[in-house]
């Protein structure tokens, strides 16, 4: 890179330019803004409405109790609000490349997947994070654990591992559409679908999925495993003690996995045109 | 669990009318198909799970519970259950002001819309419901009835579902005449519909007296009514008659917002 | 070629085309949007680059942008390859799509020039200097603290324009500058890319739809047809190659039989008092419309340009339009 500048650090630098205009931008419609918050704080409360209301007609799913699930779908949802904030506009890139407004980014003299990520930065995503986070406090204090230290911070790097593992889904995804535009809800199936599905415990799942989930898409690293290890659980698939610790490797092969996929779409865009 | 984004970005350009616009969209609907299949996938196994801890939840049995789940995965595109049907684009049209040039149109705006929608609902029950329905019967124990006439009368509910379906989102679209913005009444929409519609948990399972008051909301006649007809778990000619009067009802209701919304742009002008 | 700025040697570009054919059957197909191009451009000139819709005007641009990969051939622009080094030519090259802002829709002018300042790393002075000279001559200044959503498309484009100069590029691409722009806007715009050329020496590379562009701005012209560059020259020439013809449009007191003018003039149509003549673009209307004065009762003309499409479609159906012919001995190729 130019100027000796890395180009994580122009990426970044360039991402916190782009995501600070568009929050200007939104601020220009406060009410407007201020609905959409609520509305999508709303929104991602929904499905933990739909666990409570679960749990009061019985008092464990899969073998899991209440408080055991609000811990999986904290580590979950706040994981998955962070990706989303950070990358969910990959989502749309599409449309981008539909309207032909892709172009504009590749002219520019930063790195195209900062600009495509913070494009539309959309502040109201916030709500997600924080509801999900919300639960997660209730969660690990309500949990019958036995806290030591590497148990406490298990807890903020298996979030951080879990961002960076959804923040992959959304970027590969968004790869995928420079080959497929019209295929943005195939990506809502692997990160939507994705957080969903950690809301539970991987006892209510059949093996291949979870299989699935563990080795092929390492979703599983994100919160079933390192919640077992809090909770005392056995691993899903009798996975080796360590297991839980692994959860930064599986971040870093995510990503790598990710750029890989990104750097290829974009070879194919670059190549086409589309 | 079941409201996702990208249902509305999955459509592009939209504008022209029903079946055949989206019928263009070829890869968005097998998109659609395999995403509604992942989150069918998903939501069988929380419900199995659920069932299995309380059998008999709801008056279902684990077999229909799944069916539910398979329904409501086929059905979801079908009845917009949240929202991306005709009202995203009479909302635009409300907001821009090119409103006012609809009215000028010799044929009844809630008719008009109607067929519009009608053509879209068509078109995704085929696009987008058929092949995740089945897959679930393919791949999971259903209770599925054997009678024609059961079916039939599916068929009839079905029909009913959608006229509420529309009506609902008639009322939230005409809303954005005064309230100007669309966006927070699309999330309404959709915050509303899958709750109260028993997307995230099948009406019957709701506890206590949330429980009896969301199975007599109107969204209750979209999705819960249809499943339970078409499983035999009420009554068909009480199932049509609650349908049909939400359906009556919420489109009369439609009508009087829609000349009360007509009056405001004439008189502001258009 | 030592002061070529940009460069093109042999340069193609094939796109994979997959068509449906039948229900489920699907053809693949290769198209070559641009085909064994060559051309080089010298620091400093300004060229117009025209061409009939689907030419390969757009993936020229493209390509010379870093936006799309050739699939064969050679490209230098400054020395630089730009598909393999897009983000280090970026700072030396300035774009304008004229259907495309890159402003930002819901904020002040202002606010985009600044994001161009932190993300081009203009220094502090430079920005100020650049700022302030756009500001002045393409009349910004009271424009600046307008939301982008609120200028007309004249405003926007002049506003487009100076977001892409900012960092002081060595060669500007536009792409349909004066595109639904009115008059005035058209000439605003035009009168500043003259200025530019002149004084900055800047490279600029221009397609147009609209023939004045051409006229009033660049020396050369290239043009464009099924991916093959079919003339490079004056654009003096490319009327004579293309045989274009000028509309003299004359409104008479009252109807009359066709005016008699001299040869190569003829009437073409004759609507009430109004009749519309068509006449060689290279020679004056001066004569004609003396004559016209003298022998009829003149109440009002006006000349029409020739459009562009025209001049071009012209040219292609005429026998030159062989691949091999030649080069003309007036200084411009013709293929």
């Amino acid at each position: 890179m130019a100027w000796g500048r890395s180009r994580p650090v122009e990426g970044l630098r360039a991402y916190r330019l782009i995501a600070g205009m568009w929050i200007r931008s939104t601020l220009t419609y406060r009410a407007s803004f201020a609905l959409t918050v609520c509305g999508n704080l709303l929104l991602s409360g929904l499905d933990f409405v739909a666990i409570l209301l679960m749990f009061a007609q019985v008092d464990a799913l899969g073998g899991w109790t209440l408080p055991e699930v609000a811990l999986l779908y904290g580590l979950s949802v706040t994981a998955f609000g962070i990706a989303q904030l950070a990358f969910g506009s990959v989502a749309s890139l599409g449309g981008r490349v539909r309207d032909g407004s892709f172009d504009t980014l590749l002219v520019r003299p930063v790195p195209v997947l900062a600009q495509v990520a913070a494009d539309r930065f959309a502040l109201r995503r916030l709500g997600r994070g924080v509801q999900g986070s919300v639960v997660l406090g209730w969660a690990l204090v309500a949990v019958d654990v036995d806290w030591g230290v590497v148990k406490v911070l298990l807890v903020p790097v298996t979030v951080v591992c879990g961002a960076v593992i959804f923040g992959s889904l959304f970027v590969a995804g968004g790869a995928f559409q420079f080959l497929a535009q019209d295929a943005s809800e195939v990506q809502n199936a692997f990160t939507y679908g994705g957080t969903t599905l950690l809301q539970y415990p991987p006892t209510v799942f059949g093996r291949d999925l979870v299989r699935g989930v563990t080795f092929v898409l390492p979703l599983a690293f994100a919160n079933w495993v390192p919640a077992a290890y809090l909770l005392g659980r056995p691993y899903p698939l009798g996975l080796p003690e360590g297991a839980a610790f692994a959860a930064p490797l599986v971040a870093v092969v995510c990503a790598a996995a990710a750029g890989a996929v990104w750097r290829a779409g974009l070879r194919s865009y670059r190549s086409t045109g589309s | 669990m079941a409201a996702r984004p990208g249902l509305v970005a999955g459509v592009p350009g939209r504008g022209g009318g029903g079946f055949r616009r989206y019928a263009t969209y070829r890869v968005a609907t097998a998109a659609g198909v395999f995403t509604n299949t992942v989150f069918g996938l998903i939501l069988v196994y929380t419900y199995l799970a659920l069932w299995e801890a309380r059998p008999g939840l709801g008056g279902y049995d684990q077999a229909q519970a799944v069916t539910y789940v398979w329904l409501a995965q086929a059905l979801f595109a079908m009845l917009a259950v949240q929202g991306g049907g005709f009202e995203v684009e009479l909302m635009e049209r409300v907001r821009t002001g090119e409103i006012a040039v609809d009215l000028y149109r010799p044929v009844d705006p809630q008719l008009w819309w109607l067929a519009n929608d009608m053509g879209r609902a068509v078109f995704q029950l085929l696009g987008r419901g058929v092949v995740p329905f089945l897959f679930g019967a393919l791949f999971f124990p259903t209770a599925l009835p054997g009678e024609p006439a059961v079916w039939a009368a599916f068929g009839v509910s079905l029909l009913l579902a959608l006229l509420v379906s529309f009506a609902i989102r008639y009322l939230f679209a005409l809303s954005v005449f005064w309230l100007l913005d669309g966006q927070g009444v699309g999330q309404a929409l959709m915050v509303t519909g899958v709750f109260c519609s028993g997307m995230t948990l099948p009406l019957n399972a709701f506890p206590g007296a949330l429980g009896d008051v969301v199975r007599v909301l109107p969204w209750a006649a979209q999705l819960q009514v249809p499943a339970d007809v078409l499983m035999g778990e009420t009554a068909v000619s009480g199932a049509f008659a609650f349908q049909a009067a939400w359906a009556v009802a919420l489109l009369a209701l439609g009508r009087l917002v829609q000349s009360a919304a007509t009056r405001r742009v004439v008189v502001q002008g258009g | 070629m030592a002061d070529a700025f940009i460069e093109l040697v042999d340069v193609e570009k094939v796109f994979e085309v997959r068509r449906k054919t039948g229900f489920l059957r699907r053809e693949r197909r290769s198209v070559r949007a641009v085909d064994s191009l060559s051309f080089t451009v010298a620091r400093g000139e300004m060229v117009g680059y025209i061409g009939p819709n689907g030419a390969g005007k757009s993936t020229t641009i493209k390509m010379l942008t870093g936006i799309l990969t050739p699939s064969g051939g050679r490209l230098r622009v400054a020395g630089i390859d730009p598909s393999r080094e897009r983000t280090r030519l970026a700072h030396r090259m300035g774009v304008v799509l004229g259907q495309r802002t890159t402003l930002w829709w819901d904020l002040p002018l202002i606010d985009s020039y600044r994001l161009m300042h932190r993300m081009y790393r203009i220094p502090d002075a430079r920005y100020r200097e650049n700022l302030d000279r756009l500001v002045e001559l393409l009349g910004l200044a009271d424009l600046l603290d307008v939301p982008v959503r609120q200028l007309s498309l004249g405003q926007r484009m002049r506003g487009d324009i100076a977001a892409a100069l900012l960092h002081d590029p060595e060669v500007l691409y536009l792409d349909e500058p004066t595109i639904g722009l009115d008059v005035m806007s058209k000439a605003r715009v035009r009168e500043f890319l003259r200025q530019l050329n002149a004084e900055r020496a800047t490279t600029v590379l221009l397609t147009t739809h609209d023939l004045q562009d051409i006229e009033q701005l660049c020396s050369r012209v290239m043009v464009i047809d099924r991916g093959r560059l079919v003339y490079d020259g004056a654009l003096a020439g490319l009327h004579e190659v293309g045989e274009s013809e000028r509309t003299l449009v004359v409104d008479l007191e009252r109807e009359l039989p066709p005016i008699e003018a001299p040869a190569p003039a003829r009437v073409v149509r004759v609507e009430g008092p109004r009749q519309w003549l068509a006449f060689p673009a290279s020679e004056s209307a001066a004569g004609l419309v003396a004559r016209i004065a003298a022998e009829y009762p003149l109440v009002d003309l006006s000349v029409r340009e020739p459009d562009i499409e025209a001049v071009i479609a012209r040219m292609l159906d005429t026998p030159a339009d062989t691949p091999d012919s030649p080069p003309d001995p007036a200084g411009h190729t013709v293929r």
